[in-house]
């Protein structure tokens, strides 16, 4: 007897509908999987087999083929062992056949008969949807991250008997099928405002059914108003601060530079916290990413932007993603929130440079035999470094390198990457009694407030032209949008010959200029705006030249 | 043979340094006698005349006797005119009154440029390679502020401070000198060569070295007598407690030239050299003026003091001009003392860097500007 079960691979940060059939026929008992699988999914035989017995079921001495299509697509991961197992209990009679073509089943099999939790059930299960499937059997261990998608039902199992009952099961009765409400609401409420807090602005708006595309914060400890970093925790370093301010507004990348100690890292761990909060769409977008990397961990859903910062000995695989079967890299796992890197100069310069597409693209494409993945890698860019190789420079009573070393340890960035940070400043080191100060710093919350207005403004006048942030806007959107009256024309010429800035320095300064307007909710870019975009220049070679 | 292209000759031999051709040349009597002398002649020398310490050995002889090709000779220091580099030796008119009469002054001098005058006043401005923005400043404004005057300036062309005064006054449109520490024909460090070229227009570069010589470090000691040699003063900027620019000011001391320095604060570790030889009576100067008036004759003119000339200026500028000093200080700090935020800030200092009152040091740290 033949049967036809729907299950999905990775491909990208997308899915794809792959068709398990198993064939049951006379002749000698052998077990046989074909349909160009990779090693991982051939040894799904031994599972199989194994777990089905020790599920109660009888495998008779047949000749059973499973066949995964499209054959020519390799297939790779854990996740087709529990359709393997149901096509092949549907072969033998045991399911009825009629069910199965409404279902997408992913699973992994231990041999005792469970399910275990695989990677990217989020993304699989966002394309059945737009497949137009209207069942989804998970792992139980995934279930949250499946009922995340809106408009279809996602069944969660924990044992290979649990999903057969459920497709025997009687019709209309349709087994708990496990809306998220009752999954997660029950056990929810009461988590504190938060969890409130995101479940009025998830489902605001966004999402028409109710109930869906609910967000848990597992880790309820981390969440307390205490444990979230906080900008009102850093004393002093207003320079600094209003310079990421106008970064997170305009979407600039940044490069602070300044000695050890000065609060680099603490100023860039904050900047999540004054960008916009998700909207449910970017949610589903980063949580995608997530699941695939095997990143979710106990949420359903990412929360928060996130924030990355890899270590400077990371590979470039590791960075920009990849390998023989593509994952994506920190920068794609960065997507929509910071990547953060932390000692510039002392990454590898070939890994640095591969940073030079995606800050352009906002996306990294992967080409391999197989085919090529496009991964998503919408980030900001904030980078730290000290002056000097020992930290001081310029404070010589501290400091011993010659100036030459000063040079070759910022030559260690290479021109074009400097020139993709739009904004650059300096961190002070700080003194005592700006540590003691006790003035109330402003908190995330209200800087927040205005980076929404200002990222606001650039939405609705780059409406429809694929422009989102003023960091994206391109030579001729510059000359549009950035146009200039006399006397701050007159300034800039003047700025220009003094300062040696070079032609590449003047449409940064624009776009800083206009993003810094556009926080003043200003239509007309004054000299003020670009008197502060000058400040913020971004440096070049001759940055500690005479 | 014209006595540059013997002197050229005598000091491109190898091996043959300082000394030894010091004692030929009062041996022989004078560097034509020198140059026609048999090989049995210099060995009678080597016999008689030389004291062990000074190790002539017969490879010496033999290198004395086989330059003397007067062809090779004449095309090498042809190439060396067409260069721009010409030699002038102890026994000429040019060579500077103030070197020929130092104990070791050099025998010759490779010129490329114009050599200073017989009244021309000079003054060596030296200091620390690693200087700091104040140092870069003071240097350059002393530097400036002498040249407008007439005064040439000494300096040995290296990194930080040299380099800084040669600026100074090259800006000013004064006359400077570089002293090398290497052959005439090689820039040393290599990113001076703009300096390098500036300052054959407006004045000169100077090397006891043949061409070719590289630049190794025993050479810039004795450099240094010379830069102390040529002028009338020394300035001292900025110098660690133990720093070569306290070799010059050895060098001068010997030469019974006057020594000046600037203070730093005391905790400035590039500015213990200066205090200390100030501790020793150096003169201490705080303007050009107090240099000014003791080596130019009748110095009139009073230089204005440090003046705040800011009647020109917005009151939000003036707050902002009124916090600054000559120590860098960064927009924070600015920030924190004018009680300003930033966005204004950056306008008000944009606008007085480009009416001159104020300078970048490096980017965002700034510095007041003498009016």
């Amino acid at each position: 007897m033949f049967s036809k079960v729907y299950s999905a691979a990775i491909h990208g940060i997308d899915g794809l509908i792959v068709s398990v059939e198993a064939d049951v026929s006379n002749g000698l008992p052998v077990f046989d999987m074909v349909g160009y699988l990779g090693s991982e999914v051939k040894e799904a035989r031994e599972r199989v087999r194994i777990a089905l017995r020790n599920a109660g079921y009888l495998l008779p001495a047949k000749r059973i083929t499973v066949n995964l299509s499209p054959a020519d697509i390799r297939k790779e991961g854990t996740a087709f062992d529990l359709p393997v197992a149901i096509a092949i209990l549907t072969a033998f009679g045991h399911l009825p056949e009629e069910e199965l073509k409404d279902f997408l089943i992913i699973g992994e099999l231990s041999l005792d008969g469970k399910v275990n939790k695989v990677n990217g059930v989020l993304p699989i299960v966002y394309s059945a949807k737009q497949q137009g499937f209207t069942k989804c059997i998970v792992p139980r261990g995934n279930a949250g991250e499946g009922a995340a998608v809106a408009g279809i039902q996602v069944f969660g199992v924990s044992t290979l008997k649990e999903a057969a009952e459920l497709l025997l099961g009687p019709k209309g009765k349709a087994l708990e099928c496990m809306d998220q409400r009752e999954l997660f609401g029950g056990s929810l409420t009461g988590k504190g405002e938060l969890f409130e807090e995101n479940r009025r602005k998830m489902s605001g708006g966004k999402i028409s059914e109710g109930g869906q595309g609910n967000l848990i914060e597992e880790d309820t400890e981390e969440d307390s108003a205490q444990g979230l970093p906080d900008f009102s925790e850093v004393a002093g370093q207003r320079a600094a601060k209003r310079a990421i301010e106008v970064a997170v507004c305009g979407m600039h990348n940044i490069l602070m530079i300044g000695p050890p100690g000065s609060g680099k890292t603490m100023l860039a761990k904050r900047i999540p916290t004054i960008m916009p909060e998700l909207s449910f769409e970017e949610s589903m977008e980063i949580s995608k990413i997530y699941s695939i990397a095997g990143l979710l961990g106990q949420q359903p859903l990412v929360t928060r932007r996130p924030f990355r910062s890899p270590h400077h000995t990371i590979t470039t695989t590791a960075l920009v993603g990849g390998g023989a079967t593509p994952k994506p890299g920190e920068v794609s796992l960065s997507h929509l929130g910071v990547l953060f890197l932390d000692e510039l100069p002392e990454f590898q310069k070939n890994t640095l440079e591969v940073l030079r597409q995606p800050l352009e693209e906002k996306s990294v494409t992967i080409s391999r035999l197989r085919g090529s993945y496009q991964y998503p890698a919408g980030f900001m860019a904030v980078a730290a470094m000290n002056p000097c190789s020992c930290g001081y420079y310029p404070d010589r009573n501290r400091c011993n390198c010659t100036i030459n070393m000063v040079k070759r340890y910022l030559g260690r960035i290479s021109q074009p990457l400097l020139d993709r940070f739009d904004i650059c400043m300096e961190a002070l080191p700080m003194n005592y009694k700006e540590l003691q100060q006790q003035e109330a710093q402003e908190s995330s919350s209200a800087i927040r407030k205005r980076v929404s207005m200002a990222r606001q403004i650039q939405l609705e006048r780059y409406r429809g032209q694929n422009i989102y942030f003023n960091s994206e806007l391109t030579p001729r959107a510059i000359k549009k949008y950035c146009k200039l009256e006399a006397k701050e024309q007159e300034l800039l010429e003047e700025a220009f010959v003094r300062m040696n800035l070079s032609a590449r320095a003047y449409h940064r300064i624009l776009k800083v200029a206009r993003t810094i307007a556009d926080m003043d909710q200003s239509e007309e870019i004054t000299t003020r705006h670009i008197s502060e975009a000058i400040c913020y220049r971004s440096i070049d070679q001759k940055y500690w030249g005479e | 043979m014209t006595k540059e292209e013997l002197y050229f000759w005598l000091l491109c031999l190898p091996n043959i340094g300082q000394k030894k051709v010091e004692l030929l040349l009062k041996t022989f009597g004078s560097i034509e006698a020198l140059f026609e002398a048999d090989p049995e002649e210099f060995e009678i020398f080597r016999q008689e005349c030389c004291p062990a310490s000074l190790k002539f050995s017969g490879q010496d002889i033999h290198t004395l006797c086989a330059g003397r090709k007067p062809e090779i000779i004449k095309a090498g220091y042809a190439k060396l005119l067409k260069g721009g580099i010409y030699l002038v030796s102890r026994e000429d008119e040019r060579y500077p009154g103030q070197l020929r009469n130092i104990y070791d002054a050099p025998h010759a001098l490779y010129v490329k440029g114009r050599l200073p005058g017989k009244e021309e006043k000079l003054l060596a401005i030296v200091g620390a390679r690693e200087c700091t923005p104040y140092g870069r400043e003071m240097a350059r404004q002393f530097a400036g502020a002498m040249a407008k005057e007439g005064v040439g300036i000494v300096s040995g062309l290296a990194r930080g401070i040299d380099a800084h005064a040669h600026e100074g006054a090259l800006a000013a449109g004064g006359m400077t000198y570089g002293i090398l520490g290497c052959g005439i024909d090689i820039c040393y460090p290599r990113e001076n060569l703009k300096l390098y070229m500036e300052l054959q227009k407006q004045g000169a570069v100077l090397s006891e070295y043949a061409p070719g010589i590289a630049p190794i470090a025993g050479n810039f000691p004795m450099r240094n007598r010379i830069i102390s040699g040529l002028c009338d003063a020394i300035l001292v900027i900025e110098a660690k407690e133990k720093s070569g620019s306290l070799i010059t000011v050895d060098y001068g001391l010997e030469q019974g030239k006057d020594i000046y320095a600037l203070p730093g604060r005391a905790t400035d570790r590039l500015s213990g050299g200066c205090n200390n030889l100030i501790k020793m009576g150096a003169k201490l100067v705080t303007k050009p003026k107090d240099i000014l008036e003791d080596i130019v004759p009748n110095y009139k003119q009073i230089i204005q003091d440090f003046k705040k000339n800011n009647k020109l200026l917005e009151l939000e500028e003036k707050i902002v001009y009124a916090s600054l000093c000559l120590e860098p200080r960064h927009i924070e700090e600015i920030a924190v003392l004018t009680g300003m935020t930033i966005d204004v800030l950056v306008e008000q200092l944009l606008a007085l860097e480009l009416k001159g009152y104020i300078k970048q040091t490096m980017r965002n740290y700034y510095i007041a500007v003498e009016q």
